[in-house]
Parts: structure tokens; sequence; C-alpha cells
């Protein structure tokens, strides 16, 4: 094993084009009823470039969620902000006022749609009312009739019928009232789109509703960058240019999509793929490869390597320390190993 | 599956809803037969009607026409009695694996359950035994658990648990209705592969209920593709993955998004 001293260049990130969303350093946690701290993002940095689009994927439970709300900087019981920076577009948000952050960043610069929100819509109202409660925020300006014609009109671009606009949230399917929810989120033509798992509660027919949208928020510049979150690794290969995995808080390992499906560094992510199923030729005889034990509990992380305790590759070593973040081109991954000893590895395991 | 005996099938079974104009036909003359020790799974999307047929295999709704024969036999419910004896053979995992559990009895409890529902009369230590064997087979460790509420298991661990109890009541027939749809893509290759272990040692039939066509081609033998009620293609789940006839099949395989192949988002 070689401990190149080029690939370890420690914790700063190869240097920035234009970044729409900068994170550095990033820890947030959650204050338990029994006064514990429970750091569900804890040291997180990444970058995302205007016009990309990422994909966060990782165990249930791994801080995915948490890192999404985090990057609102809207911190409320018993999430709390810990250290670190996150900048949108330039605006460093941390440094802004709850008042500030509603008015000027939320829906406009970056948009949210957490896991779930398409069942946590107010059965009671219509559609068209949760538009103008946005557009009351922030364009107080407009006429009922104005947020009317602006939110037919959007649906009516997206393929979505305005009479929707008329409708209860009950009374829509599960795909159209995702779809829906993601139409009236991104009104604002916010740069950032933040979507927690828009997809995992819908059937496979009306998930591809959903991504088709996506796309098209992007292609019609509605929308200039995305974030998906999803445990589907094969709904990210399609749908985002880089793919990032957590593991108990951290970035293990980010690349583009493509080197993080067929050739992935990081032992935890090369067992995440072996765990996706599609319906292809030759499928059947490919077994799974399933990760033994559990995740580390977030109160009591061991020291080194959060994996190390379920990773088949694993030495006294891993066990130790601060593990570094190693740059092989434009991928990072956390992990002692090099990339030549890994797939060193990986290769004989196929045999 | 050709050798096997047949154990469950139907004959246009249908099953309606409702009455005159609201009436709907939730399944609409379905015929099957499933075979000892075979996977099958029911793939559709939602509301095609899987969930319904579920429920009249495992005897919880009535079809409002049609036969249904049980090892060879038509299977009757003429008392209480015919019934009870019917589910000491069929068992059911669900989506939501905390629904079907008390949630206020610990692992322990719901697993001595099990004993306790096959009548058996053991010792402490024989139960001890069982309930360890059940565990492992699941790859959990009951010295970890049968403290515990359900509340404090992952759903992963949970559907394991379920799979457990499974194992210890060996039933003929399991029934799983979209068992992974609610974990993460990782501890659902743990929880299949269990599945095809329990059909692989214990020859037991499962009835594989999903949306997602590349999860029942990952786990069964057979496919049987449900649209607005009926069955419009079945056969070999190889076969039907790499030459599906019908339409509908074409869609839902193409609805999955894969890696080798591009995905038509047109
Ligand atoms: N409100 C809360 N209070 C305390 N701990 C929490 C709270 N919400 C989440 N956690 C903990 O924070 C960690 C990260 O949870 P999070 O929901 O961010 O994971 P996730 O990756 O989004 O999981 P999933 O795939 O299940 O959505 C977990 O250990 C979880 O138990
Ligand atoms: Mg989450």
């Amino acid at each position: 094993m070689s401990l190149n001293a080029v690939e370890l260049m420690g914790d700063v990130s190869p240097a920035p084009r234009k970044n729409i969303l900068d994170v550095q350093g990033l820890k947030t946690y959650y204050k338990t009823r029994l006064k514990e701290n429970v750091y569900a993002v804890d040291g997180v940095s990444f970058a995302l470039e205007e016009g990309k689009t990422l994909g966060i994927a990782g165990e249930s439970g791994c801080g995915k969620s948490t890192l999404a709300l985090s990057l609102m900087g809207f911190y409320f019981p018993p999430l709390n902000f810990g250290s670190g920076s996150i900048n949108i577009n330039g605006i460093d948000i941390m440094k802004l006022n709850k008042e500030q952050l509603r008015k000027q960043i939320l829906g406009k610069e970056i948009a949210y749609i957490p896991q779930a929100a398409m069942n946590a819509l107010n059965p009671t109202l219509k559609i068209i009312r949760f538009i103008e409660d946005m557009m009351k925020e922030h364009r107080p300006d407009l006429t009922k009739k104005q947020v009317w014609d602006i939110a037919a009109e959007r649906f009516k671009t997206l393929n979505l019928s305005p009479d929707v606009l008329q409708s209860y949230p009950n009374e829509l399917s599960g795909g159209m009232k995702q779809r829906t929810v993601i139409a009236i989120s991104t009104i604002l033509n916010p740069k950032i789109l933040v979507a927690d798992e828009p997809t995992s509660a819908l059937d496979v027919t009306s998930q591809k509703t959903v991504i088709k949208l996506l796309k098209e928020l992007l292609d019609k510049k509605f929308i200039k960058s995305l974030v998906f979150i999803t445990h589907e690794l094969p709904l990210l290969y399609h749908v985002t240019d880089d793919i990032m995995v957590m593991y108990a808080g951290e970035i293990v390992e980010r690349g583009s999509a493509h080197q993080m499906i067929f050739d992935s560094l990081h032992p935890y992510t090369k067992k995440l793929m072996g765990s996706i199923i599609v319906p292809e030729e030759g499928m059947k005889e490919n077994r799974l490869t399933a990760i033994p034990g559990t995740p580390p509990n977030l109160k009591n992380v061991p020291s080194g390597c959060r994996f190390a305790d379920r990773c088949s590759y694993a030495q006294e070593e891993c066990k130790q320390g601060d593990i570094p973040n190693r740059y092989v081109g434009d991928r990072v991954y956390r992990c002692i190993f090099d990339p030549d000893t890994l797939k060193e590895w990986y290769k004989n395991e196929e045999r | 599956m050709k050798n096997a005996d047949v154990l469950l099938s139907g004959t246009n079974v249908v099953k309606e809803f409702g009455y005159g104009k609201k009436k709907m036909t939730a399944v609409n003359n379905v015929n099957f037969a499933f075979h000892e020790g075979e996977i099958i799974s029911i793939v559709g999307e939602s509301g095609s009607g899987k969930t319904t047929l579920a429920k009249i295999l495992m005897g919880l709704l009535k079809e409002t026409s049609g036969d249904i024969q049980y090892k060879g036999m038509p299977r009757q419910f003429r008392s209480h009695k015919d019934r009870k004896k019917y589910w000491k053979d069929i068992q059911a995992i669900f989506q939501d694996p905390f629904s079907s559990f008390n949630l206020f009895h610990k692992v322990d409890k719901l697993l001595l359950d099990c004993i306790e529902l096959q009548g058996l009369k053991l010792t402490k230590e024989e139960q001890f035994i069982k309930m360890k064997e059940a565990c492992a087979f699941v790859n959990l460790k009951f010295e970890e658990l049968f403290n515990k509420y359900p509340f404090e298991l992952s759903g992963g661990q949970m559907q394991r648990l379920m799979i457990a109890r499974i194992f210890m009541l060996h039933p003929k027939i399991l029934i799983a209705d979209e068992p992974t749809s609610m974990i993460d893509a990782c501890s659902r290759s743990t929880i299949l592969d269990m599945l095809l272990k329990l059909r692989n040692e214990n020859n037991m039939t499962i009835i594989f209920i999903t949306h997602d066509v590349g999860l029942a081609y990952y786990i069964s033998d057979t496919l049987c593709i449900m649209e607005k009620g009926k069955i419009v293609e079945s056969g070999p789940a190889e076969e039907i993955i790499i030459n599906p006839k019908h339409r509908y099949t074409q869609q839902l395989i193409s609805d999955v998004p894969k890696i080798h192949e591009e995905w038509n988002l047109a």
C-alpha cells in the first residue's frame, strides 16, 4: 500500500469554477431528549457548479435528509447548526437572519422538497392556495388573478393540466400529487432544487413521470441545478451528473455517475452498487452482495473509518485517527487505500 | 416448475366492488396455477388489482365468482374452523412491517407468539433455541434484540424479524405484498435473498407482489403481469424479461431505469 503524498491534499476541494452551492466543513446535530448531541451531518464539504446535477445516496439513517434540511439554513429544534459554511450563489446564508433567509433565499435561490412532502399537503386547501401563499411572501404586488395566470401558464408548460389548481390534494393520484408539489416549489425559478426522495413512495410508472418533470425543469431552465436524494442508484445514474455517497454523517465518495456505478473506489460504494437490481438479462445470476451488520450509532461513532466494522478489507490502521480524503482527478473518496490497491482487490473478488 | 405439484390455483376468478353505476371490477377473470416451491411475482402499477388478488388468495376477501383450488381440492370456507386451518398454511408479510405487530410487545414476545400459534409445548430452553435459530436465519442477533420494542428497530430489521416469524411458522405459502418498498436498496437485497433462502431451504411457495418488474425478475421463477384486473402476460421470468410480448409488459420494463441501457424519457 502506498500513501502517495500528492493524493493526500487534505480537506480542500479543487479550485472552484462558478459554484452555485458551496458547503464547507458542515456539522449539524440533533439534540435528543436525553440532551445528547447526534451529529447526523459531520464535517461535510462539497460544491455544485451552476448547471450541474448531483445525486446523494446512502443507507437509511446516514444523514441524507438532515443534510438537505441543513442546506436550507433553517434550523429548528431538535436540529442545530454546529459549524461550517453554506454558500448559495455566493451568499453566505449562515450570516442571514430567519427573515432575510425566508425573503431572499428560500424558494428563490434554493427550493426544497422534503421527503414525504406530497403527503403533508393540507387536505382542506385547493392547490392554487399553496401557490398564493408562496407568492404573498415573494410577490405581494400580484393580484389573485395574476397569480392564477402565472400558475396556469407554468402548469401548461410542464404538461400538467391547470385543472389541478382547482383540486384538493387528495383528489390527485400519488404521481400527480408529487408533480404538483414540484411544480409549485419551482414556480419562482429557484437556481437550485433540492428534492428528497421525490419518487420513493411511487410505483415505477409514476416515478418515471416525476423524473421526466425534473428533466423538463432543467431543460426549460426553470431550475439551474438539482440535488436529488434517493437510494435508487439506477435513477441517479440517468438523472444526475455526479453521485455522492454518504455514510454515518460523512461523505465517503463522490464522482461522476458513471464512475460511481461502474468503477467505484470506496468499499462502501462498491457494496452499494452490488445491491442494484434491474430488469436486465443475466441479472438473475448475479447474486446481490449484502453488507453485513448495520451502520454505527451516530451517538457513538467509532474512531477512524466509520465503515471499517463492516468492511471486508479493513485493517487495524483503518480504525485509528482521521481518515484523509483522497483526490483522483475529479473524484474524491475517503479511505486509506489507494485506487490501485482497491481495484486489485475488487478484481480478485470477481473471479 | 413443471415437475412440482400445483398447490394453489384459480379459474375465472372475479372480484367486483360496489353496485350499479359504481361497480368496478378489481380482479377480472383471472386464471393461475402456483406450484409447490415456486416463486411467483404479480406485477402491476398501483390500482391494477394485485393486492385485491392477494387478499383473495389469503382468504381475507371472498371472490365474486370463480373457483379456487388448494392442494387439488376446491377451497371452501364452510366454517371459521376451515378458515383457521387454511391460515395455518398461508402467511403474509406487508409493505409496512410495523403495521402488523403489536407495538407494545417486545421482540421475544412476538417470536414466542409463533411458537404458541403452532400449538407447540416447549421448555424455556427449547423456546430459546428456536427463537435464536430464527433470528440467525435472518442475520439478527436474538441476544441483542429480545428485550427491544419494535419502534427501536429500523424498517429493515423489522422486516427481517417478520421473515424470522415466517421461518418459525413455516407455512406452505407466503404472500409478500411489496415487502421492500419502504426500505432502502441495501436492506432490500438482504430481504430478497432471505426470501430466496426460505424457498430453497423449506420449499415454500412464495407469491411476491410488486410494481417493480426488476425486483420481480430477480426473485421469481414465474411472472404474472397484471393490468386493470387482468393477467395480461405470464410465464417464466427470464423469458418475459428478454422477450416481453404484451404492450403493458414492455411498458413496465421500460419504466424501470437500467444501467446498461439508455432510459427513454421522451
Ligand atoms: N428529529 C430527530 N431527532 C433526533 N435524531 C434524528 C431526528 N431525525 C433524524 N435523526 C437521526 O439522524 C440520523 C440521520 O437521519 P436522516 O433522516 O437524515 O437519514 P436519511 O439518510 O435521510 O435516511 P432515510 O433514507 O431513511 O430517509 C439518523 O441516525 C436519525 O436517527
Ligand atoms: Mg431521508
